[in-house]
């Protein structure tokens, strides 16, 4: 039972937790053409890092996103930060 | 002959408890465990091998036991594969050898020993191939195996769970442990110390006195101190695993017969002071009953005031041997100390040990007590993923690189000496640890001998010898994890904590290489057996994945309802006793003929608010939302990204800035999920809100051609067009009145708060009842809208079911802004002309319904899959079966007549469109 | 090399077994060959095999990091099966069980295939319909399928939990006879001795750290004991495949994942099937030893470290116990995790890679062990012809655009 930290409910249960998706990933803009390719690679293709992972996870309980960085092979994780932008 | 002492131990004298072994009577007393009561009764074959049926008698005392394994039963329940060394004892119990029949002492198997040159490592990799191998594995199953489990569930068998956290757990309460928790905790932090044992000290019992204190004294006076100071202890509590994060599996055994509770515990910091094992010396015939590890001796002594046998050939050269000797003397053992440098040596007898060769010289004895050294017990450290280092001179695997937060101390980190234990404990206990102090005694190696003659037992129970890790060595099974697999070295129940240095050390001679290079096998969790039961606990019956209760589930109760799982809510499936499928029917006929009561409360009911919420639901829904007017309902799909069906509902728009959204009940969890990742991937989550009020609201369906009339009683307007809804009140509590219709009849959908659901539910059954109407169930229901050709997401829908194949087609075509999954909509796959399509399928009256899930196939020889049926029911409106299907091209096929295939049996079906009432949709304002 | 039989144990077993030879040898790397297969478990070893038996191809190294077979190969749960959904699913597991069927004598190796069944229960009306349908597209697809009641499934799995207050009784099941176990240890010898005795030099602790390209083709690897190159390369390397991949510039569609199973004590005959309850989300069989072998889900995870976490423990273990009760008391006695490689679909991925020369097995997720003859036979002809064999197309990269996914799991009641 890993602990994840979720930058707005703190510490918890790693059952709490779903695996989104890795950062970084674009939608392409539907409204213009994507080639079938771009948009497979948009939809499966993964970096799949073996150690040091940038992903996005949410809190199930309080559902929000967050961004966890974190090694994958010693599951050590390095830190967790809010996806939402500062306030202005 | 008795063997037991009149003084000493932890055992109280004043309980005696009986208990059998293969069926003889046997007293001991409450402190002992099964082995330490049936060696001082005198018994020595207490086991047979796993292959070779060996008469076997005690190795160890405690959790490196691997040949005492016996089915034991308590009153009536009977426990599989129980260690008899860990196996406390208790009056009654009735304990038989496994794999063993009808006694340990006299196994009728016992001739296969005689064959074992053919049984050699992997043999069986080697034949059994003509004919066939089903022609052999029977018999070889059940030749294998060890204790029987009986079919008996054990009702109070249950483990209780819990959590823990400290800041220093420290695993081991002998002195090493017993030190280092008492200057943790009073360093100030909060600490845990476990021990496995009943009873706190570990090897301490084996010295008069630490510190210049009789042992048990000091024992006393650390429990004391470790309490005083706010620490914690667990006896009889086993750490079985570490796992990420410094998460601890810690084991707590309670009475025999009762499943022992799951602590999972946090810690900040962990002390490994988990001591250290004997390993064996290999020599021939070395597994002889008889045989026994020197630290199990002076435990046996220690603990049980038990003597291992009066005549002993003792074969060790380290300085704990000296000690241990000692002891036995003064206890009335004869002890001849014999070089385990000699060559050869060798065990004599058979049953019974008679003597031991060494050399030239035959030295009579009842019991070989044995050691090669010390072992560290590492096991957690490797969990934990601590390196491990080879130490020459103490000739074992000490703790290098430790795992974060952990650190090791007496024994477990080769600190033998207790003077030295104890200070390196009390540093590490303090936060502030020493260095490895320096050995003070360099051990000779003694390691099998590659060659030498005579049969030497590596692996006790698994019978695996030297000559078979030669074998394996010979074969190129060199890597110690292809020795392991091949051999079966080290896999046995007590996981090699006997047989794996042994083992890897006669390979390093065997190819002339260092230890340290072959390395050790992976440590795996748990540290010992532990019942399943333990990672089992409350998750059992109903709690296993509770079910979803409705508010009206009382009502329904008092209506008779035959409550049933339907998508996780417990749900009536139908109303009053009788065949399931006439109520069914009997209630869909009713819904028709005059009008039904739905409970439809655990339909999804997602809000979603705020200025962005039009962009957002028009973005997750395959239909375009933004059309729709405040007031107004639309039908709609959500996709995934990769454009499958993911689930569909109705939309209704409160206002301009406020929508309802419906989803199937199965759903709703992951469709609240699916909403919330999108709205704060891509969108300002400050201008778009989302609440789930599914079990907030209840709702509650009236449908058919007198619908009306029931609502009018209720003094609520009916007056609203299909596909709209209002907000009203019904008796002072606000109400949500829409008009959606899944029956194909006039219906209303009325939800309102949960807790006013009873009364709403006793007024509508009441109007109901001189219309000769009443409530439905879910099978009812299923009916209807099967007749109407209305489709159930997961039932009629599969998981590449795209929405142009359920006959919507516009969005994919026209809508202009994106949508999720919108690309994927125009993929090669998703253009494929043979798409499956959701099409009705006609039988002639008078024919059964057609099996669900039974496949539409082509003429072929083979036939090929076309399609098939996903929702098949007996149309009491139209007085014959109607189906639901998914066929490829089943579009372009209606009207074709095509063959139905169910487990080889056929029919001839005409395919239709979904709908099979009434397609005009008059029935829709009758 | 000797070969194995009855006659060649009896006699070696009167001389002490010294006649025996090597399984197989540890030679030193040569600097090229005709081929190298980077991944020494099974399917690497199958592939080799397969190149030297059905291609002639012989002057063949298989690169294994660590031991051979020390990977998923010698981690899962041993079930073979070919209870798929979509023909082209059934058509090449299918093609996976019938060559372990043959496998023992074909090897020389006693894989100890035991064909003792499995049963994935249905626990619902709508389970039960679920069944039918799969039962009849396996049927369809020419694999054997019967469709169980309860009583059928009870008489099989006497111990079954049939308590009034189970969570999900059984209704039924469907059961492929021919469905079973193996021992996969024994696969990984048997196609290593094999491919050996064909001249295939097996290189054990020996990692690839690089991938060799010229003019844009893949011609050899760097490796831990120097660079190595090759006319065609093949990777068969599960779990590490996007480790792989990523030194050729690749992105694959896979996401690793722990594993975890499970094994208890040794005990006497009590189960003599292998059985999937998916509710529970626990499977289970026998082993020939008497160990309880058991498997569940994913590690929810992304992971590279080989062991596994408590939270999945409780629930397949507890799973197991509400499947049969009686089952609470027996103890446990190891668990481990193997890295498995999953895709959109959990479909595997055979074919190019994207970069020349360079050819993947991949992304068999949990379902690696079954296949081993196959994706060696295929990843094989791939390799020899530089073309699809006809099993193998459907399951190229290029599915992922054009979107022919073939995904088992949203079409019928089989767990992955």
């Amino acid at each position: 039972m890993q602990i994840f930290t979720c930058p707005f409910c703190g510490p918890r249960d790693e059952r709490e937790f779903h695996f989104a998706a890795e950062a970084g990933k674009t939608r392409p803009d539907t409204t213009g053409e994507v080639s079938a390719e771009t948009w497979a690679t948009y939809l499966h293709a993964q970096r799949n890092d073996k150690g040091r992972t940038r992903e996005v996870w949410m809190h199930l309980p309080c559902a929000e996103l967050f961004l966890m960085e974190r090694d994958s092979v010693t599951m050590e994780v390095f830190s967790t930060q809010s996806l939402r932008k500062a306030p202005q | 002959m008795t063997l037991r002492l009149p003084t000493g131990g932890l055992i109280d004298r004043s309980k005696p408890l009986h208990f059998t072994f293969d069926g003889k009577p046997f007293q001991g007393y409450a402190g002992d465990t099964l082995a330490s009561a049936l060696l001082a009764s005198g018994p020595r074959i207490l086991g047979r091998s796993f292959k070779y049926h060996r008469p076997r008698g005690l190795w160890g005392a405690w959790v490196d036991e691997p040949n005492a394994i016996m089915s034991v039963t308590l009153q009536g329940r009977t426990f599989p594969n129980c260690l008899a060394t860990t196996t406390y004892l208790e009056d009654g119990m009735e304990a038989r050898a496994v794999n063993a029949w009808p006694s340990a002492q006299f196994d009728i198997k016992s001739g296969l020993d005689l064959f074992h040159r053919w049984f050699a490592a992997g043999f069986y990799y080697k034949t059994f191939m003509w004919p066939d191998w089903h022609l052999f594995e029977p018999m070889i199953r059940r030749m294998a195996g060890l204790g029987h489990v009986s079919p008996q569930h054990l009702d109070d068998y249950s483990s209780d769970q819990t959590h823990e956290r400290c800041d220093t757990l420290v695993i081991g309460g002998g002195p090493a442990g017993l030190a280092a928790a008492e200057a943790a905790a009073q360093s100030g932090q909060n600490t845990l110390l476990v021990d496995d044992h009943a009873t706190l000290g570990g090897t301490a019992h084996q010295l008069p006195e630490i510190d210049a204190t009789p042992t048990p004294d000091w024992i006393a006076a650390r429990r004391s101190a470790i309490e005083a100071a706010g620490g914690r202890i667990l006896t009889a509590t086993t750490a079985v695993g570490i796992y990420d994060h410094n998460l601890v599996g810690l084991a707590q055994s309670g009475p025999f017969g009762t499943a022992p509770r799951l602590i999972r515990l946090r810690a900040g910091r962990i002390i490994l002071a988990t001591g250290a094992i004997d390993r064996p010396l290999t020599f021939a015939n070395n597994d002889r009953p008889g045989v026994m590890a020197l630290a199990a001796a002076a435990e046996y002594l220690a603990r049980y005031a038990t003597l291992p046998g009066r005549d002993i050939a003792l074969l060790a050269n380290t300085p704990e041997a000296d000690t241990i000797a000692a002891q036995l003397t003064q206890a009335g053992a004869t002890i001849t100390r014999i070089d385990p440098a000699q060559n050869p040596l060798s065990a004599r007898g058979g049953k019974r040990l008679t003597a031991l060769q060494a050399g030239d010289r035959t030295h009579p004895a009842d019991t070989i007590l044995a050691s090669g050294g010390l072992t560290p017990l590492v096991h957690l450290w490797r969990h934990a993923g601590g390196k491990l280092d080879w130490c020459e001179a103490r000739n074992a695997f000490l703790p290098g690189t430790p795992p974060q937060n952990m650190t090791a101390a007496g024994a477990a980190n080769g600190t033998f000496d207790t003077d030295q234990a104890l200070e390196e404990a009390r540093a590490t206990g303090q936060n502030a640890p020493i260095k490895r102090p320096a050995p003070t005694h360099r051990i000779t190696p003694h390691w099998p001998t590659p060659g030498s003659p005579g049969r030497q037992w590596i692996d006790f129970q698994h019978d695996v010898t030297l000559k078979d890790v030669e074998l394996a060595a010979r074969e190129n099974y060199t890597s110690v994890e292809h020795l392991k697999r091949y051999t079966t070295l080290g896999m046995a129940s007590d996981q090699g904590k006997t047989s794996n240095m042994p083992g890897l050390a006669a390979m390093a001679a065997i190819q002339g290489r260092p230890i340290p290079e072959i390395g050790t096998t992976t440590f795996r969790p748990p540290f010992v057996p532990v019942p399943i039961e333990m990672y089992h606990g409350p998750h059992s019956k109903q709690l296993w994945n509770p079910l979803k209760r409705l508010p009206l589930e009382p009502q329904h109760r008092t209506a008779n309802a035959a409550l049933g799982d339907y998508g996780g809510w417990l749900r009536p499936g139908w109303y009053g006793t009788g065949d399931p499928e006439t109520r069914a029917q009997s209630e869909a006929r009713m819904a028709r003929d005059t009008a039904a009561i739905f409970d439809a409360s655990p339909l999804g009911k997602i809000e979603i608010m705020g200025p962005d919420a039009e962009a957002f639901v028009n973005f997750i829904y395959y239909n375009t939302i933004a059309t729709l007017k405040p007031g107004k309902i639309r039908y709609g799909f959500m996709l995934t990204e990769g454009g499958a069906v993911f689930d569909d509902g109705v939309i209704a728009r409160l206002d301009a800035n406020r929508f309802v959204i419906s989803c199937s009940s199965s759903h709703v969890d992951s469709v609240r999920t699916h909403l919330e990742a999108w709205r704060q991937d891509g969108n300002d989550p400050d201008r778009i809100f989302i609440h789930d009020t599914t079990q907030h609201w209840a709702t509650l369906t009236v449908t058919g051609p007198k619908a009306r009339q029931i609502l009018d009683t209720l003094d609520l307007d009916t007056d609203l067009p299909h596909m709209s809804l209002r907000e009203t009140e019904w008796r002072d509590t606000p109400l949500r009145l829409a008009r959606v219709s899944f029956t194909g009849d006039t219906s209303f959908e009325l939800s309102l708060r949960a807790s006013h659901a009873p009364a709403l539910w006793d007024a509508l059954t009441q109007a109901a009842k001189p219309l000769n109407a009443g409530p439905i169930g879910v099978e009812a229901l299923s009916i209807l809208r099967a007749e109407k050709g209305f489709l159930m997401i997961g039932k009629d829908t599969d998981g590449e079911t795209m929405p142009h194949d359920l006959g919507f087609p516009a969005p994919r075509q026209k809508k202009t802004t994106p949508f999720v999954g919108d690309r994927s909509l125009h993929t090669d796959k998703a253009n494929a002309p043979d798409r499956k399509q959701l099409v009705g399928l006609t039988v002639p009256s008078g024919t059964p319904p057609l099996p669900t899930g039974a496949h539409l196939v082509t003429e072929d020889a083979p036939p090929r899959s076309l399609g098939y049926v996903t929702s098949s029911y007996h149309s009491p409106t139209l007085g014959r079966p109607i189906a639901l299907a998914l066929v490829a091209n089943g579009t372009d096929r209606i009207g074709d007549t095509v063959t139905a295939w169910h487990l080889g049996e056929t029919r001839q079906v005409t395919i239709s469109p979904p709908c099979a009432l009434d397609p005009e949709g008059d029935r829709l304002d009758a | 090399m000797t070969r194995y039989s009855a006659l060649s144990l009896f006699r070696e077993g009167l001389r002490g077994h010294k006649g025996w030879s090597q399984a197989w040898r540890s030679p030193k790397p040569k600097p090229e060959y005709d081929a190298i297969v980077i991944g020494g478990g099974g399917h690497g070893l199958a592939t080799a095999y397969y190149l030297a038996k059905n291609h002639k191809i012989t002057n063949v190294a298989v690169l294994e990091k660590g031991w051979l077979g020390g990977g998923n190969t010698g981690r899962n749960t041993t079930v073979i099966r070919s209870n798929y959904f979509y023909p082209e699913s059934a058509a090449l597991y299918d093609f996976g069980v019938k060559l372990y069927e043959g496998l023992s004598r074909d090897l020389n190796y006693n894989v100890m295939f035991s064909q003792r069944g499995m049963i994935v229960t249905a626990h619902s009306d709508h389970d039960m319909e679920m069944a039918a349908r799969q039962t009849n597209a396996m049927r369809l697809n020419g694999v054997d399928a019967e469709l169980l009641d309860r009583d059928q499934v009870l008489k099989r799995i006497p111990l079954a939990n049939t308590r009034p207050d189970c969570r999900h009784p059984i209704h039924g099941g469907v059961l492929q006879p021919r469905a079973g176990t193996g021992r996969h240890d024994a696969v990984a010898w048997g196609f290593a001795r094999a491919a050996d005795t064909r001249g295939v030099d097996i290189i054990q602790n020996c990692e690839v750290t690089g991938v060799i390209t010229e003019a844009g083709r893949c011609v050899g690897v760097e490796t831990s004991l120097g660079p190595i190159r090759a006319g065609v390369l093949g990777a068969a390397t599960a779990g590490h495949s996007s480790v792989i991949a990523s030194m050729a510039g690749i992105d694959l569609p896979i996401t690793s994942y722990a594993l975890q199973a499970f094994v208890s004590e040794p005990l006497k005959p009590v189960m003599d099937t292998v059985w999937l309850a998916p509710p529970f989300g626990t499977y289970f069989s026998q082993s020939d030893k008497g160990g309880l072998v058991i498997g569940g889900g994913l590690d929810r995870v992304p992971s590279y470290g080989q062991r596994g976490n408590l939270p999945m423990q409780e629930t397949v273990l507890a799973g197991l116990a509400e499947m049969v009760p009686a089952l609470a008391k027996v103890k446990l006695l190891r668990h481990w995790a193997g890295i498995v490689d999953v895709t959109p679909d959990s479909s595997p991925i055979i074919g190019p890679s994207g970069l020349n020369g360079l050819y993947l097995n991949c992304g068999w997720g949990t379902g690696g062990f079954k296949s081993i003859p196959a994706g060696g036979w295929l990843l094989a002809h791939l390799m020899a012809t530089g073309a699809h064999h006809d099993l193998s197309r459907p399951f190229d990269l290029a599915r992922f655009p054009t979107g022919h996914l073939i995904d088992e799991g949203a079409a019928s009641c089989i767990a992955h």
